[in-house]
Parts: structure tokens; sequence; C-alpha cells
């Protein structure tokens, strides 16, 4: 007898459900529903239909002829309006009342709307069916778009305006892109592809309104008020499976509608497949598993024996032209090692997972041809250990060379500057190679480059060696950690050359071997990035060391300290008073006296603090910045306003000096002191830089140390006003900060470059130090904010100083 | 099985940040690495290493800030040469929300 059949949805899976029906010559009476106005078509090639490489036509599956031909009664651009499963009969909106033997669902799922003020003004859309890819394809030239979500959806409507000529931004709340997909290493890589489209990308961005004018999106808004004006919003932040009327109909629904291996619901009768349901606790959005789910209802339509199991899924993406594979497990955990691939030039990067012998995961961007064989290798759980050296470079080189170490050298290119204080480019080192000069004396005698400063040595030294391959011997050095064959230098070097501006960027283009870097390498890169790009670069607290990245030295005990700064030392009864109250208001157990004249307050409990500097910023009191690799204090003695042996005004030029350099950050931390006559009660002797003031003017010292090692001063030399005194330090320390190597204090800088060097840079060459100084003063303009306001007042880092939950004091709900 | 109990949002910590749950037991850390997983460990390792919350985050491990020492957050190990181990708490996320071992609140709620 033939069976009635009633589907409601003409989606992917449905429609493989009919194939297999037809396909296996089924005596059946179809009746399809959809609520779109049209049949079958491949949703997932919308994305070229944007993109304009394909035409709706081109990706349709079933046409009106391919229905005709087999009966189905189309039912397109109608609803169902309720369902009887007593009666087993389906209500259409018009009232017609049709029976069923077996119903199935196919209703998909509905992309999810973020419930912003604004979101259902015209022109807010997301991208699912033909009428959204219509609308996008509605721009072109001149048009402004905001893409909300940057998951593969997202990526591609963005993409394709972009194609159309459409200026498109694209806003992600997560910090990199297709963070379900990718790991972070990838997802550079992924921006940096559309960026070089023109496509703006904002990550770790949070909307707040949509903006709109005439009942028409005019802007997005973003938590932190930018505004990112469009003529079109495309939300596509994800899905939810459309379970309304199922629910509606009584049928057992969770995330999705419930079914059993055999594709059955809650009702023997009723059948769903695709994105609607929910099996064994998993929903769906990839194209393989629904189509599996279609050939099983099918079979049980049939009454064949058939199941549908889950299988190990990889993503294969082909998003904006750039390749990418992900498949498996890739999260880091007890037992997992990585191997990593990064070839900068070509734009790779690849990642496996192992554990136990097995690979577990991988990632690979930019070259995905032997992603099958890799994926094979998850599945069978193959044993690696035998191919474990070659691994990563696929099946066709088992046996072939290791990584290079010297890729990011090679993949220069030859304009890149090598040294900068002689301005060499790469292309020049090479050509001095290639004449004859085949040692690092003979490159720095020939082209002058490393001659000067000598920190590019070891980049001239990988040239060296890519050029002249075995027949020169790299000598030994001292990498940066781990996780990169490179050197301070070296790293720094690059990060200026390639202009690299995040972690992520200097990791991958610098080929790193973690996927992550580790507590050695991430602050010594943040901080070459902080300095090398001022306004620039993101600083990155997870970066930092705690007690920069709460503003606060850590005691033994988990406690902190605080030390509000006093500029030259000088302090007043307003600010005394008030540190006096928060000591007493805090209950702090130690006020003590510190060798930079100032006041720390010890022992103050980490969820106090942005209390405490409230309190002290009422009095005008900022932080001493105590705890930074950067500018701490200005020690003076009082100078000529009170000492009968005071040349100078050694206060007020201390003052003036702190003044200008607050809030800098540095290699090391950086102190100073004015002496206001060769007795020297400030100890200017032993400073990092430190003035001793004399009837002719002002000794300039610099490199003293007293810690570790104890070190006297060395004289930079003589200047005669306050203004060239604040002019040769601000160089002076822009100089260290520019070429230290990460927890190098100036002395020990200063015995590898040389102080005749130093000399050269700042006293010889005066333009060369007016430009250092006027570096410094533009970089101060992003860095002179005190970060205690900050946290006080604007609630900046809230979270580093609650607990998360405290379960001592309440009785918390369990479950 | 034990139960579990909600002590926040994934989105309550930054990524490779971490922040501190205070307990009848002490002080336990919990740590959201860069993709996502959470990890529950003690904040101390008495006279050795902590409070771990405020070190460096990367990979799984976390280096302690006073000494250095690195921890394995999944089993809280200390890695390489220095010997010792913290206790680790089973965690689970479930639809953004943290959740916890309630083996946390010690003998206040097994007594129960």
């Amino acid at each position: 007898m033939t069976q009635k059949i009633i589907v409601i949805g003409a989606g992917m899976a449905s429609g493989r459900v009919l194939e297999t029906l037809y396909d296996n010559g089924a005596d059946v009476d179809v009746t399809l529903f959809n609520a779109e106005p049209r049949g079958n078509y491949n949703r997932i090639m919308l994305s070229p239909v944007l993109a304009g490489d394909q035409t709706y036509q081109d990706i349709v599956t079933h046409d009106d002829a391919w229905y005709a031909e087999r009966n189905v009664t189309c039912r397109f651009g109608e609803r169902v309006a309720t369902i009887d499963r007593t009666a087993k009969t389906v209500t259409a909106e018009n009232g017609d009342v049709l029976a069923y033997d077996k119903l199935v669902f196919g209703t998909g799922s509905n992309p999810f709307m973020i419930p912003l003020p604004g979101h259902d003004l015209d022109g807010v859309i997301a991208y699912r069916d033909l009428e959204d890819t219509e609308k996008m394809m509605g721009l072109g030239e001149g048009n402004k778009a905001v893409v909300i979500g940057g998951g593969l959806l997202g990526l591609e409507a963005a993409a394709g305006m972009a194609a159309r000529g459409v200026d498109v931004t694209v806003v992600h709340i997560m910090g990199h892109l297709m963070e379900r997909q990718l790991d972070e290493a990838a997802g550079y890589l992924l921006r940096k592809a559309l960026v070089d489209k023109g496509i703006t990308v904002k990550c770790s961005a949070n909307s707040k309104e949509i903006l709109g004018e005439n009942g028409k999106v005019k802007a997005l808004m973003l938590d932190d008020g930018t505004e990112l004006p469009c003529d079109l919003l495309v939300m596509a932040v994800g899905i939810r499976p459309n379970v309304a009327l199922a629910k509606e109909c009584g049928l057992a629904v969770g995330k999705g509608i419930h079914v059993d291996d055999q594709m059955l619901t809650s009702d023997e009768n009723v059948l769903a497949v695709g994105e609607c349901v929910e099996h064994n606790g998993a929903i769906f959005g990839l194209v393989a598993p629904l189509y599996d789910q279609a050939k099983v209802a099918g079979q049980t339509l049939m009454g064949e024996e058939a199941a549908f199991v889950q299988k190990e899924l990889s993503t294969k993406l082909k998003v904006t032209g750039c390749d990418l594979f992900s498949a498996g497990d890739f999260a880091e955990g007890e037992g997992r090692e990585d191997i990593v691939f990064r070839d900068p030039a070509r734009g790779v990067y690849k990642r496996l997972v192992i554990e136990e012998n097995k690979v577990v995961g991988a990632v690979f961007y930019g070259d995905t041809a032997d992603s099958n064989w890799f994926f094979g290798l998850i599945k069978d759980k193959t044993d690696i250990a035998d191919m474990r050296e070659t691994l990563i470079f696929g099946p066709a080189f088992q046996g072939g060379e290791p990584q290079d170490p010297m890729a990011a050298v090679a993949a220069l290119a030859d304009d890149a500057e090598i040294c900068g204080c002689n301005g060499v480019s790469k292309a020049q080192v090479v050509a001095a190679i290639n004449a004859g000069a085949n040692t690092l004396d003979a490159v720095k005698a020939v082209s002058k480059a490393g001659s000067s400063c000598g920190s590019c040595s070891g980049l001239v030294e990988q040239l060296l060696s890519v050029t002249l391959g075995d027949e020169f011997v790299m000598p030994e050095k001292e990498t940066v950690c781990k996780c990169t064959d490179l050197t301070h230098d070296e790293v720094r070097k690059l990060i200026k050359m390639k202009g690299l501006k995040s972690l992520p960027a200097v990791m991958q283009e610098l080929t790193w071997s973690t996927p992550d870097g580790c507590h050695v390498c991430r602050p010594a890169l943040n901080y070459y990035m902080v300095c090398e790009w001022p306004g620039e670069y993101a600083d990155d607290g997870k970066s930092r060391f705690i007690n920069e990245r709460v503003h606060a030295n850590i005691q033994k005990d988990g406690t902190y300290s605080v030390v509000p700064r006093m500029l030259g030392g000088i302090t007043n009864p307003k600010e005394l008073r008030a540190i006096a109250d928060v000591a007493d208001k805090f209950d702090v157990p130690t006020v003590k006296v510190t060798g930079g004249q100032r006041i720390d307050l010890l022992g103050v409990k980490k969820e106090d603090l942005p209390a405490i500097w409230y309190d002290l910023g009422q009095a005008g009191m900022m932080s001493g910045q105590a705890y930074a690799k950067g500018l701490r204090t200005v020690k003076t003695c009082v100078g000529t306003d009170h000492c009968r042996f005071g040349t100078q005004d050694s206060t007020g030029l201390g003052i003036q000096i702190e003044k200008a350099m607050w809030g800098a950050w540095s290699p090391h931390k950086f102190k100073l002191a004015v002496s206001g006559c060769p007795r020297n009660c400030a100890e200017a002797t032993c400073k990092d830089l430190g003035i001793i003031c004399v009837d002719s003017g002002y000794q300039i010292l610099v490199g003293g140390a007293a810690g570790l090692d104890l070190r006297e001063t060395d004289l930079l030399c003589q200047v005669a006003t306050e203004e060239e005194a604040l002019e040769y330090s601000c160089a002076f320390y822009q100089l260290y900060r520019e070429g230290a190597q990460y927890l190098h204090r100036p002395y020990k800088w200063i015995s590898k470059v040389g102080l005749d060097w130093v000399k050269e840079q700042i006293v010889e060459d005066a333009d060369n130090r007016k430009a250092l100084a006027e570096r410094f003063h533009y970089s101060q303009q992003f860095f002179q904010v005190d970060p205690w306001a900050e946290r006080a007042r604007k609630g900046v880092d809230k979270h580093e100083f609650e607990p998360l939950a405290d379960l001592t004091t309440s009785k918390v709900a369990a479950e | 099985m034990s139960q579990f109990i909600d002590i926040g949002a994934v989105e309550d910590i930054p990524q490779r940040g971490a922040r501190l749950v205070k307990s009848p037991l002490g002080e336990i850390a919990v740590f959201r690495t860069a993709k996502d997983e959470i990890f529950a460990v003690d904040e101390w390792l008495p006279g050795k290493a902590g409070p771990l919350s405020n070190g460096i985050q990367h990979d799984t491990r976390v280096t302690d800030p006073m000494r250095n020492w690195v921890f394995d957050l999944a089993t809280g190990e200390a890695q390489g040469a220095d010997e010792g181990r913290v206790r680790v708490w089973e965690t689970r996320i479930e639809e953004g929300r943290i959740l916890i071992t309630q083996q946390i609140m010690g003998e206040l709620r097994a007594a129960e």
C-alpha cells in the first residue's frame, strides 16, 4: 500500500531523505511543505552565490521537473499550522487538513539574533537563506556593512560583500576568529588574510546597541563607545534548532527534537532529520552527518534496518580562499605534546597534537593537501613513533629534512633593514657575502653591517648560513627560551622589520615551536612590542608578571605593597594625611620609608587594592610604579633651595625629569637620582642614570648599579643647562629602551654595546639625540596614564581583584 | 557521582586568566585557558609555591609567581626538576557556567 508521507521543510537533509526513497523505488506519496517559497537548494553554496561565482540556478538540487516526475505535492511558501498526532493529520496555514502515515520533520534551524537594542531595525539581517543573500548582493561600492560574528558564516558573508566592493567590518566577541575550529595562531593568519582583502576585523569586541534612523539601521555601537556606520548589519552568531512546531505537538524536545538511532522521535510515526534534531545529546551543523541521518531515515521509512552513528569529524573549509582544516581534539592537556610547523613566507601553519604516540588532533592553515592522511592517522589511532621526526611534512616526506630554524630570516624581503645603525639592507649583506665575505668580521668590514652596536650580528650570521650553507658554521648563541632558536636581538629586529604587532603574529612569523610561548618569552615579546609600537600595540596583561598586571608588589604571603608616587621625594601634609588615613582604614600592618624617598604600605589584601588607590587618588596621588620594569623614582637632595653647598636646583630638576619619565616601560627597572653638589647626598653614582650638579652645569652619569652587582656610573658628558640635562636623560632612556635585551639593566647593556657607542649616539650625534628624545616623548603620551585611577575609578581589570566566588560565608545552592 | 556547584560564568574569567574561589577547604585558583578549558587547583602549595592564580599561564600550565615553579593544571604536578603537587578539583562547563565539585565544601556539605 502506498505510504502517505508529509515532509515539513525542504532543506538539505529532507531532500536527501526523498532521494533515498525514490532511488530505492519506495512506494510513497509525498507532500512537501516549505516556509521558503522554493524547493531544495544547496544552502552551503550560498556563499559562492554571494561572491558572484555562482547563481541561484546553479545551486538548486531539486527543480520543479524533479518533483513533477515523482509526483511530489509541493506546498512551497506554506507553513504547517498544527499537527494532530492522534488523528495523524497536519493542518496547513490555509486550513487544509492532510492525513499522513509517516511525518518527517526537517525544520532545520533558526539563526540566533542577539537581542541588542535596535535588532528589529530594517537592514538588520541574518545569513541564512536566499533572501538574506540577495539583500547583501544589493550592496556595492560606497556601501558599508558590519558583520557580527567571526565564525565561518560571518566571514563568508564579509568576504562575499567585500568582493562586491563593500566596506566591511567584522565584529567578533572572542579573542580570535573561528575559535571553535582554529587555535590562536591559525586565527591570526586568517585575520591577516581578511585584512589583506580590505576587511576590518575587530576581535574581543562587544556589541552594545544598534543605532537607527527612520527605522533603518545606521551604525553599530560597541561597548567602548566606538560607532561603526553601516547600511546593512549581518548577524551571524550561531543557530538554534527550530523545534517550535515539534514542541507544540508534544514531541520530546531538548536542545533539538529527540531522535533515536533510527531517526524516530518520541512518536514512532514521526521522524526528524537535520539541524533540528538532537541525537545522544549532540546537535548538528555540518552537512556530512545530516546526509547520514537522511539515509537512515529513508531506510527506516522503507522498513529497513539502519542505525545512525556519530563519527569522528573533521572540518575542511575554504574561507575566502584560505584553506583550513581541523580535526579531532586539539586542546592542550597532560601527556599531550605539540608538533608545530610554521612557514611565514607561504603563510602556512600546521599543528599536530600527539598523545601516547598517536595523533589525536590537527589544525592546518594555508596548506591542507595532506589533511586526509592526517585524518586517517587520527581515526585509525596509528602509532606514529617511527615517523615522528618528519611526521609534520606529510606522507610524501617521511625521511625528509627537519624544520629549518633559519626560515624567518630566509623569508625577509631584500630591502629589509638588517643593520639600523648603518642602514644596511638584506640585499647588501647578501651581496657582500657573495662577493667573498665569508665571516662575520668580513661582512662587518665590507658592508658595515654589525659594526656599530652589534645587535644585528646574529642576523648577519644567519644570512651567512642561509647564503653559504654548510660552508658557514653557526656559532653557539643564547636563545630567548626553548620556544625559539632566535636571540633577543634577533627577535627585536624581526619584530620591527616585519611590522609584527601581536603575540600570535610574532609566534607565527618567527616560527615559534610552542602554541603560545612560555613565561620567559611572553613578557619579553610583550615589552618589545610595547616599546616598538606605542599607541598601536595592545598591551597583553596576561603576558606580564603579576606585579605589573595588578600594579602592586606581591609579598610572600600573597598580600601586596602599595607605593604612591612622590615626585622627587617631595610630599606634603595632605598626602601624608591621606596615607595615614588609608593605613588606618585598611588595617595596613606595616608602613615603611623606602630607599627611593617615598612611603610603602605593606600587607594590603589584593581585594582592597582598588579601594586604597581610590582614596589615595582623592588626595591627588598616583601609582609610584614601584613594581614596574620601568621608571621607578628620581631621588634628589634639597639643592639650592635649602642647602648651603648646593650648586643648582637639584630637587626641581629631579621633579622635572620624573614628570617627563613616569609611566614609561623599559627592559628592566630604571632608577635615577639628582645630587645638588659632588658630595652626592642623593647617591647618584650608583643609579641607572645619575646627575651631579656642579657650578658649571650638570654631569650626566650612566650605568651604575647597587644590587646583586655593585657598579659605579660612568660619565656620559657634562651639559650646561637644565633643558639639555632633560633632553640627554630622555635620549639615554630611549636608547636603552630600544636596544637592551629584556631584563638587562643599563650597565649590562652598556657592557655589550660599549660606552663609546652610547656616546656616539647621544653626545656626538645631536640629530640622533633629538630624534631619540622625540620618540620617547611620543611614546609617553600613550603610557602616562595612571594605572591606579583606571582600576579604582573605571573598573579596568576588575576580575583581577575580586574572587570569582566566596563559598566560606554563605551557603550556596548545590547544582 | 559527586555533585557540582555553580561558581560563575566562563566569561567571568578572561582567557589565559585566573580567579580565586574561597572555599571551606582553602583558596582555589580557577583558570581559563586560551582554548576556554577550565581548571581548578589549590592556590597554594604551602611553603613551596603560590599564589598560583597570580602566575603566568601558558598551554595548560601555570608558572608560580614567586619561585617560577611550573605546574600542570590538569594533574597539579610540578614540572621539571621541582617536586610537588597541588590538589586538583574536578570542574565542568555547562551552558557557559563553571561547575566545580562539591568536594570543595569539605565536611560542611558532606555532613548533610
